[in-house]
C-alpha cells in the first residue's frame, strides 16, 4: 500500500503527518521523502548510517568527428537544450529534459548520452522506519526526474509513505501518482482552503482517493470542513492548534515525542486510511 | 526600476501575509504573485481583474486514434511512461498519451511511423492583470499537472515591468513560491534583492540554508526574517547567525501573532489591523529599505519619508 501526504499550500503539517504516520507502523515502512527542493523528514527522524547515491538524467554529448552540422538536433530539441543553426552543436544541458530524441533523430549516430547529475538520494533507518529522501541540487530546476528515482524505492510489501511537495505542478503530481490513498493535510484558514480545492482538483484528476486532516484548528474558521461535507470528503482527523505542539516542533520534536496520546490518534488515522483504501 | 522579491525555501512560513503589508507599505509598487501554483495574494488585495490572458507553453502529443496502427513504438520511446495501451486489439484508440505525464519532448511525434500523432500548443494556465486598493497585480494560475512554471513566472515579471515601466512606478514586489526549483529560479534570477521569510524550526533553518545557497548562486542580495520568531529564541539567534555566515543580512523579526490569522480571515493585511506583529513588519520594512539601500536599490521616494503609506 501507498500513501501520499499531500497539500497544496506549504506548511500545513505534511511533514510532520507523514513522520508520525510511518512512526506508528514502524517496523513495516518505508518513509520516501520527495519533496526534493526542501526535504525535511530527517531532521526529526534522525537516520542512522546515511549512505548517499548520485541521481543523474541522461544529457546529449556530440562526437565533434561525425557530427556534419546539418542541424537537425537542434530543430528537434523542444527545450532549447540542444541549439544548431548548421553548426556544431551548443549544448545546455541544464535545459536537457532527458527524452532522447536528439540521439534518435541525428542522422549520424554523432550524440551518445552521458549522465548529468542532478541531485542525491540518502538512505538511513530511524527506528524500523527506513528513510529514502531525495535532495535536488541548488541551482537545478528540474525535480520530477528526481522523485521519479526516489518513487522506484516504494516497497513491493509493507507500507510506503510519500512525504509529497506543496503545490500541484508537475513535481506534486509525480510524487502522489500511483498511490493508492492521498491524506492531504490543510489549515482551516482562506489560504488553506483555496489550496485544498487547488490539491483536490489535481487529485481528482489522478482519480486517486483521498481525505483531509485538517491542522491547527482553532486558529480559522470552519469553511474547510464545510467543503469537505458539502464535496463528500472524509475528514480524517482533526489537530488542535497548539503552541506547545509548534514548540515541540521547531525544537525538532516529532508530535508523537512531544505528545505521547498522539500515537493512538496517528493509529487510527492509518486504520481509517487502510479501510478507505479497502474499500474504494 | 527594482524588483524585491519574498521567498522562503519551506512553504507556509509567511511569505504572502507580509507581502501584503509590504504592498501597502511600500508607496507606488507593483505587485506580481509568482506562487503560479498556489496564488493567495488575491484572497487579501481582492482584486478586480481587468485582463485575461490565456498562457500556452511547449506542446503536448495526442494519438489520432483513427490513425494508429497499434505498433507501440510511441510506447517504446517514451522515457516518460505517458503512453499507455488499451491492448492493439483495441479498434477505436489502440495507444493513448496521459496529458499528465507527457513532457512534450516530440520524440513520439517524430517517430510515428504514420504521423498519428498531433503536437498542438498546450493550454497551460491563465494570467490577470487586475486593480487592487494598493495598486496594479499581475497574477496567474498554472493548470494542474503542469510543468513550465518557469515561464509563467517569466511572464508575469514581464507584464509587471511593463506596467512599472509605463505608469512610471519604481518597485515590483515579487510574491515567491516556495522551494528551491524551477519557479523560484525564474522569480529569482534579475532581481535586485530577495527577502527570504523562514521560522524558528529545523526545517525552516535547513530549508534557509539551502535557499541562501541559491541566492548566492545568482548572486542576488539576501535580507532575512525570521517569522513567529519568539517560538523559539534560541533557533532564532542561530538561525540569524548562520544567515550572516552566509552573506545575507538580518531583516527583522516577527512575533507569533495569532491576530495573523484574523487579518487574513478578513482579508486584510497584517498592517492594516491594529497587532503587534504589523509593528514588526514595519520595523522589517524599514530596515528593509536601509538594506536595499546599502545595494543602491532605493524602494521607498525619499529616504526621510521611508515611504509608509
Amino acid at each position: 500500500m501507498r500513501i501520499a501526504v499531500a497539500s497544496g499550500k506549504g506548511g500545513t503539517g505534511k511533514t510532520t503527518v507523514a513522520v508520525a504516520l510511518a512512526q506508528v507502523i514502524a517496523g513495516r515502512t518505508r518513509l520516501l521523502d520527495c519533496d526534493v527542493e526542501a526535504p525535511n523528514c530527517h531532521l526529526f527522524l534522525r537516520p542512522n548510517g546515511v549512505e548517499t547515491e548520485t541521481v543523474g538524467i541522461p544529457v546529449p554529448q556530440v562526437d565533434a568527428a561525425k557530427c556534419t552540422a546539418c542541424g537537425d538536433c537542434g530543430q528537434f530539441c523542444e527545450f532549447n537544450a540542444i541549439v544548431s543553426f548548421k553548426t556544431e552543436p551548443l549544448l545546455f544541458p541544464e535545459l536537457c529534459h532527458g527524452c532522447g530524441g536528439c540521439m534518435k533523430v541525428c542522422p549520424e549516430g554523432a550524440i551518445r548520452e552521458v549522465d548529468r547529475p542532478i541531485g542525491v538520494i540518502e538512505h538511513g533507518d530511524c527506528g524500523g522506519v527506513e528513510l529514502v529522501q531525495g535532495r535536488l541540487n541548488v541551482g537545478e530546476a528540474l525535480a520530477p526526474p528526481l522523485v521519479r528515482a526516489v518513487k522506484a524505492y516504494a516497497c513491493a510489501n509493507g507500507v510506503t509513505i510519500v512525504d509529497s511537495p506543496a503545490g500541484t505542478s508537475c513535481t506534486m503530481i509525480e510524487a502522489v501518482r500511483e498511490c493508492d490513498y492521498v491524506v492531504m493535510v490543510t489549515e482551516p484558514t482562506p489560504f488553506g482552503l483555496r489550496d485544498l480545492k487547488l490539491a483536490v482538483g489535481a487529485v481528482r484528476v489522478l482519480r486517486i482517493p483521498f481525505g483531509v486532516v485538517v491542522n491547527r484548528v482553532g486558529i480559522g474558521d470552519g469553511r474547510v470542513n464545510e467543503y469537505c461535507h458539502s464535496q463528500n470528503i472524509p475528514l480524517l482527523l482533526e489537530i488542535a492548534d497548539d503552541r506547545h505542539i509548534a514548540e515541540a516542533y521547531s525544537r525538532g520534536e516529532t508530535i508523537i515525542g512531544a505528545v505521547p496520546a498522539m500515537r493512538s490518534t496517528f493509529a487510527q488515522l492509518f486504520h481509517r486510511v487502510e479501510s478507505e483504501c479497502h474499500h474504494a | 526600476m527594482h524588483e524585491l522579491v519574498v521567498i522562503s525555501g519551506k512553504g507556509g512560513t509567511g511569505k504572502t501575509s507580509i507581502v501584503a503589508s509590504l504592498a501597502v507599505l511600500v508607496d507606488g509598487a507593483v505587485l506580481a504573485d509568482c506562487d503560479v501554483e498556489a496564488a493567495d495574494l488575491d484572497l487579501i488585495l481582492t482584486p478586480t481583474v481587468q485582463r485575461r490572458e490565456r498562457f500556452y507553453s511547449g506542446h503536448l502529443a495526442v494519438i489520432r486514434g483513427d490513425s494508429c496502427l497499434a505498433c507501440g513504438d510511441c510506447m517504446e520511446y517514451c522515457r516518460f511512461a505517458a503512453v499507455h495501451t488499451n491492448g492493439a486489439d483495441h479498434g477505436a484508440a489502440p495507444y493513448w498519451i496521459d496529458p499528465l505525464a507527457c513532457e512534450g519532448c516530440g520524440t513520439c511525434v517524430r517517430f510515428c511511423p504514420v504521423e498519428a500523432i498531433d503536437f498542438a500548443d498546450r493550454y497551460s494556465g491563465e494570467w490577470f492583470v487586475s486593480d487592487t486598493r494598493h495598486g496594479p497585480l499581475v497574477h496567474a494560475r498554472l493548470r494542474t499537472g503542469e510543468g513550465n512554471s518557469g515561464k509563467l513566472v517569466a511572464t508575469v515579471r514581464n507584464e509587471a515591468k511593463r506596467i512599472a515601466a509605463e505608469q512610471h512606478r519604481q518597485v515590483i514586489i515579487i510574491d515567491g513560491p516556495p522551494g528551491i526549483g524551477c519557479p523560484v529560479i525564474a522569480s529569482l534570477t534579475g532581481t535586485s534583492l530577495a527577502l527570504v521569510v523562514t521560522e524558528p524550526t529545523p526545517s525552516g533553518q535547513h530549508d534557509l540554508e539551502r535557499i541562501l545557497d541559491l541566492t548566492r548562486h545568482f548572486d542576488i542580495p539576501a535580507a532575512v526574517c525570521v517569522n513567529k520568531w519568539d517560538l523559539n529564541p534560541f533557533m532564532t539567534e542561530q538561525i540569524e547567525r548562520r544567515a550572516s555566515e552566509q552573506s545575507a543580512t538580518v531583516a527583522g523579526r516577527v512575533r507569533y501573532d495569532s491576530e495573523v490569522t484574523s487579518a487574513q480571515m478578513q482579508g486584510r493585511a497584517m498592517v492594516e489591523i491594529e497587532c503587534t506583529a504589523a509593528d514588526d513588519i514595519r520595523v522589517l520594512w524599514r530596515n528593509l529599505a536601509r538594506i536595499a539601500s546599502t545595494q543602491g536599490v532605493r524602494l521607498e521616494r525619499t529616504s526621510d519619508a521611508v515611504g509608509i503609506a
